[in-house]
């Protein structure tokens, strides 16, 4: 079997100006999300409490919410999940009570109703870790950039390099931009989807580089264009399969991972999909646009010649 | 061309069969067991005590399926999870106070699997069930609490050397002492900067006191002859690391206590402990117990105070040098501020009756030099009230406030007035474990159950099973034989990685399968590139065992790029990231490494295996290939 029977080059530099719009636009789209809805933090970041209780038979959340109500604490959120019997409580910080105490008020008040339930899970969070979670968070990403553009520009170029790291921006921004716009809740567990995004999508983009290296090598007559329009559609049966692969393993994961690894794997699934397109329409553009060509790339990086050694 | 030398493919397949027989043990699962071990956590256990745990189990047909025995503790292997709760009781009952017994969990892998040291992967907290505690040491009280430490003590040298001061006080930038004149100032700062060595405080707080231990500032006008004393950076510091480090200890103390079978208790940062209870459920006992400041001290009643001082310290005008503190019935006591007794001079305590009026107490042994101090108290305040306190996060207490009849000496002392005996209990686990150094607040809390944690390992395993299944399927179908070899390899690299994780003993969370099963998504990308290179080689003309050669050998330098930036990524998670982020980084940095093993070199080696040694191949099996015409 074989997807990808191209008999000519797919002249993917071609179309740069309008996939340069298309990428703009929804990453200002993005942006524009995360500025105006803002994302929605879990209690990782903000602090907060979740409880997760399970009861025997269906759930009276009404009972549930008058009960809670009757201790004083601020908001409460009592909602289902996944089925009728599976509660989520969520409390947000309180100046009155320490985290602790919360979650014990919470636990013995709904034991007083006299229903038999079991506390699957407690998550408390303080505001001052949530603080330092996000800047950890934030730093790791930072790390992350600096570290890749570092090894980069020493194994290509630092226009590879920096048009590598933007190309990954700009999934990473898409990402946050979609669980904005859905408000979907972020938490630690996506931000290490999103940490693994960074890694995978840069890989993406190696691979390309790599040809595009390898054929400023061999197509010395070709236009930077063509060199680029020929290691992209070369490695794209590549990118098709090794993405195929991934992306069966996130919906593995989707299916069968339940509520913590949910977002995770969504986060995964958006970063997998505009990843393939970021390594194709942001990067190799962006490669083009600093100016990339093939007298760049001559030199000590050459690998030694051993097509004809056989 | 194709072709391993032996040695090289005798390497390799000794790596797999260690990777095996590592990764072995986690098949096999584990078993409840009960871990005996002595209350006082690092003692030795009796030989003895192990010949009778094994009867008393015997006796009530508790069979054990296994046993291991060290220096601190034993455990029984058994084989339902009733027997570990009957023999839980049993063993408690009949051992008595001094032992400690906790649930646990023992391998279930054969002896042998055992002696070459193979363990199954470490469990978090997310997949066995417990609580994690994230707490932090509260640095205002510790030093407040060392300043009014310091203060009584600069107080009682002053008064031992009939040395004048009008007033004396804590202030935010240290303690303040007024003096009438400029002499009794001077040789005050003398003797407190001289004399600081001998000081209790530095020997009780195992400090190596220097002169610039604290620092003195003279301010000195026409009426006012001011002593600025505080206290230096270095004993600021040393005085929260003692804090941390005696909070720890206490916290092991009492932990043990609880019967937790491997408690992960640790410092982290300056000023935070984090606690790891696997199995526990009871998280409101285990709070408590972990939370409860429970400092003791023992104080003078102020026996002159006027009703009318009593009823101005209500209303706020609480006179210099004195405290309010109301007792159990709420009376309102006005009590002294030297602090004659803490905690830290009781060797032992135990709860216990009053044998003539029933009712519950604590008795308490204290130290020599506790002793000698309560002895010299006792004879000198005859007739006056003693208050005992006991201070928790938010509320200090007066429990009993006795009238000292006589001098009381041998260290022996009874503390009445507790509420009931479970009061009498708790409070002298807290004794005994020792008092924390310094108030702590729980800034995180993490609770799974159970089930929870079952739960999570089918959801992990699942999902790493079916994402496995699938890409085999989607390899297999695409590439024909050399998707067959990429399968095998990512078996492999499967087996390695628990093995690697097993043998590390690295903890495995919910984010960590989550990282394997991306692991086995993305370890395949290695594959296809050298797949998708073998095809290109044939699509340029070459013969098919050059197309291999040349395809492994050309993919080699992409592999190795792509992985590393994927490693750098993974290395910042690991390096930044904590809780999930951190499981999730592991398991992807180990698998980045093992799957550069298993995708390149034993794929290599079965492909060379299968087509090295032919002369003549017609056609790679790898799918059908289509040319291109440029």
């Amino acid at each position: 079997m074989e997807l990808f029977r191209v008999k000519n080059d797919i002249p993917f530099m071609k179309y740069r100006k309008i996939s340069a719009i298309v990428s703009i636009l929804t990453f200002l789209l993005a942006v524009f999300f995360l500025l105006n809805k803002g994302l929605n933090y879990g209690i990782d970041f903000t602090g907060g409490t979740i409880i997760e209780v399970t009861y025997e038979d269906k759930a009276d959340l009404d009972l549930i919410r008058s009960e809670l109500n009757s201790i004083n604490l601020n908001e409460i959120q009592v909602q289902n999940f996944g089925n009728e019997k599976d509660v989520l409580i969520r409390l947000p910080l309180d100046k009155n009570n320490t985290i602790a105490e919360i979650s014990e008020k919470v636990s013995t008040q709904l034991s007083l109703s006299g229903e038999r339930f079991e506390i699957k899970r407690v998550e408390s969070v303080g505001g001052q870790v949530g603080e330092e979670l996000f800047e950890n968070g934030a730093l790791a990403i930072l790390f992350v950039c600096i570290g890749i553009i570092l090894y980069l520009s020493l194994r290509f170029e630092w226009r590879f390099a920096l048009a590598a790291v933007i190309a990954n921006m700009h999934d990473v921004i898409i990402i946050l931009g979609f669980f904005a716009f859905f408000q979907w809740e972020f938490n630690l567990t996506v931000l290490a989807a999103v940490l693994a995004v960074l890694g995978y999508s840069v890989n993406e983009s190696v691979v390309v580089f790599d040809r595009v290296r390898e054929n400023f090598r061999k197509m010395r007559r070709s236009s930077v264009a063509e060199v680029m329009n020929n290691a992209i559609t070369r490695t794209m049966s590549r990118t098709i399969m090794t993405h195929l692969s991934t992306q069966t393993v996130v919906i593995s994961m989707l299916i069968f991972g339940g509520e913590i690894l949910h977002n995770f794997s969504l986060a995964l699934t958006i970063g997998i999909l505009f990843g393939i397109y970021s390594s194709i329409m942001v990067g190799c553009p962006m490669a083009l646009w600093l100016g990339t060509n093939h007298s760049n790339l001559a030199g000590p990086q050459e690998i030694k010649k051993n097509t004809n050694e056989i | 061309m194709n072709h391993y030398s032996r040695w090289k493919n005798s390497v390799i397949l000794i790596i797999i069969l260690l990777g095996f027989f590592f990764a072995l043990p986690n098949i096999f699962g584990e078993s409840p067991a009960l871990q005996v071990m002595p209350i006082k956590s690092g003692d030795k256990i009796d030989p003895i005590i192990m010949s009778q745990a094994e009867s008393i189990l015997k006796e009530n047909n508790i069979a054990t399926t296994g046993l291991v025995a060290e220096d601190t503790y034993i455990k029984f292997k058994l084989s339902n999870n009733e027997d570990q709760l009957l023999g839980k009781t049993l063993l408690e009952e009949k051992l008595g106070p001094n032992f400690i017994v906790a649930l646990n969990l023992l391998p279930n892998s054969p002896k042998w699997l055992e002696s070459i040291g193979a363990q199954p992967m470490y469990l978090g907290l997310d997949l066995r069930g417990g609580v994690h505690f994230l707490m932090q040491v509260d640095l205002t009280k510790v030093e407040s609490k060392e300043s009014s430490s310091r203060l009584s003590e600069i107080r009682t040298n002053l008064r031992e050397n009939n040395i004048r001061y009008s007033n004396i006080e804590i202030q935010e930038d240290g303690i303040i002492i007024n003096f009438p004149n400029e002499k009794d100032l001077k040789i005050a700062k003398n003797l407190i900067t001289q004399k600081n060595t001998d000081f209790e405080f530095s020997r009780k707080l195992n400090l190596s006191s220097q002169l610039d231990d604290l620092k003195t500032k003279e301010v000195i006008d026409d009426s006012s002859f001011i002593l600025k004393v505080s206290l230096s950076e270095k004993n600021k510091e040393d005085t929260v690391s003692f804090a941390v480090k005696q909070n720890l200890e206490t916290l092991n103390n009492r932990i043990n206590e609880l019967g937790v079978a491997e408690p992960i208790i640790q410092q982290q940062g300056e000023n935070r402990i984090v606690v790891q209870l696997p199995g526990v459920q009871d998280t409101a006992k285990a709070k408590d117990i972990i939370g409860r400041t429970a400092l003791l001290e023992m104080r003078l009643v102020d026996e002159d105070a006027p009703q009318s001082q009593i009823d101005e310290a209500i209303n706020g005008k609480v006179p210099v040098n004195r405290d309010l503190f109301y007792d159990r019935n709420e009376n309102p006591l006005l009590l002294k501020k030297d602090i004659i007794l803490t905690g830290e001079n009781i060797n032992n305590a135990g709860p216990g009756v009053d044998n003539q009026t029933g009712q519950s107490i604590v008795s308490l042994t204290l130290d020599s030099k506790g002793a000698n101090i309560f002895k010299k108290v006792t004879r000198d305040n005859i007739g006056k009230r003693i208050a005992i306190l006991l201070i928790e996060k938010n509320s200090t207490e007066i429990i009993t406030a006795p009238v000292i009849k006589s001098e009381i000496g041998g260290g022996r002392v009874q503390i009445t007035g507790m509420k009931n005996a479970q009061e009498a209990t708790d409070v002298s686990l807290l004794l005994r474990a020792g008092s924390l150094a310094a108030p702590m607040e729980i800034i995180e809390e993490r609770t799974v159950g159970p089930s929870m944690g079952k739960e999570n390992i089918e959801r992990g395993v699942q999902s790493t099973l079916w994402g496995f299944v699938a890409v085999i399927i989607l390899i297999s179908v695409y590439y024909m034989l050399f998707g067959i070899f990429s399968s095998i390899a990512l078996s492999i690299n499967l087996v390695l990685l628990i093995a690697l994780l097993s043998t590390l003993q690295a903890t495995l969370t919910l984010p960590g399968i989550a990282a394997m099963a991306l692991t086995v998504g993305m370890a395949i990308d290695s594959n296809v590139l050298i797949n998708e290179r073998i095809r290109d080689e044939i699509r340029n003309g070459n013969t098919p065992q050059a197309s291999i050669h040349i395809g492994y050998e050309k993919a080699w330098g992409t592999i190795l790029d792509s992985n590393i930036t994927t490693l750098i990524a993974g290395l910042a998670l690991f390096m930044f990231g904590t809780g999930p982020i951190k499981g999730f980084a592991v398991v992807h940095v180990l698998g980045i490494l093992t799957s550069m093993f298993s995708a390149i070199i034993v794929s290599r080696a079965l492909v060379n295996i299968y087509y090295g040694s032919k002369r003549k191949i017609e056609k790679l099996n790898i799918g059908e290939i289509y040319k291109v015409n440029n």
